[in-house]
């Protein structure tokens, strides 16, 4: 399989609005004292990047809503580029 | 009875289970490889703490994907106990035997340390040798044990009596001051609709002891047995 054939794929995890970031609030905090007031909100989710063969954007989505997120807390956003 | 306590690379408290149960309780006890899928003769599962697989990408998200985790679902299916402890309840979670989710604790913090606990059900498997509202002392270890589910599920849950444990100070109060993570409702342990699958935060097999410095997991530990009629 030839490079040309991969396929790179941005996956964007992040808490659903409305469920609390702990890490979020945290580094809100932090950022707010250290003068940043201009900062009203943090959220803090995962970055993931998979290099796939052939790669169907069907099943990047269907990874992340088996593995890669949890629904239940969590949003992803998937943004692809040709390999 | 014959326990079976499933070992998943990075588990960390099975032997502290196999001990309590063989030792303590006096039952039939062995360990179950995540590899395994044969759960025949076994009547209760336990799925411990620990990291399994490192904790990576989510508590418990990985370890749901294990080769043994096909035959614990058949095994709730049919009624068969199961008793996920800390991790094992993460691992519960995320394979969706029980409902809602883990976050990380509010305070960002590993905590570890005894916590009071009130009893919310003792119609259960789980429960049924602690008085309802009677409060265990046991303690907790986590960095993940902040739970949360949507405001109606929480209030289904509610109104089916599948909140079983609650954060609470030493006289059963409820209070925000009393929950060591943030959880929702100072949940600290649920059951799913049929009660056969219970999830806790807390180790009641670190409270099976006098030398350890409390007994009160051993409450859980006899009520299993009970509702198996040991």
């Amino acid at each position: 399989m030839s490079e040309a054939d991969q396929r790179r794929f941005s996956i964007f995890v992040s808490p659903l609005r409305g469920v609390l970031d702990p890490q979020g609030q945290a580094a809100l905090g932090a950022l707010h004292s250290l003068g940043y007031d201009e900062v009203e909100d943090v959220r803090i989710g995962k970055y993931i990047v998979l290099t796939v063969r052939g790669g169907s954007e069907e099943r990047v989505r269907e990874m992340c809503e088996k593995l890669l997120a949890n629904p239940i807390i969590e949003d992803y956003r998937i943004e692809s580029e040709s390999g | 009875m014959r326990f079976g306590v499933i070992v998943f690379p990075g588990s960390n408290c099975e032997m502290d289970c196999h001990y309590v149960i063989e030792k303590v309780l006096g039952q039939e006890v062995r360990y179950v490889w995540h590899q395994e899928s044969d759960l025949r003769g076994l009547d209760c599962l336990v799925l411990p703490g620990g990291f399994s697989y490192g904790d990576y990408l989510r508590c418990g998200a990985i370890a749901r994907f294990s080769p043994v985790m096909e035959a614990v679902r058949d095994f709730a299916a049919r009624g068969g106990l199961v008793i996920g402890i800390c991790n094992g309840f993460q691992i519960l979670l995320e394979a969706g035997l029980l409902p809602g989710a883990m976050l990380r604790n509010n305070s960002l913090s590993f905590v570890c340390r005894f916590v009071h606990l009130r009893v919310e059900n003792r119609d259960t498997p789980w429960t049924g040798k602690a008085e309802r509202g009677q409060v265990l002392r046991i303690p907790i270890a986590h960095g993940e044990g902040n739970y949360t589910a949507g405001e109606g599920l929480l209030d289904e849950m509610e109104r089916r009596g599948q909140i079983i444990l609650r954060y609470c100070g030493p006289a059963g109060e409820v209070t925000p001051e009393a929950n060591p993570n943030g959880s929702a409702r100072n949940i600290a342990g649920i059951c799913n609709e049929g009660f056969n699958v219970f999830g806790l935060m807390p180790h009641p097999e670190r409270a099976s002891e006098e030398i350890l410095g409390s007994t009160d997991g051993l409450f859980i530990w006899e009520s299993a047995l009970a509702a198996a009629g040991v």
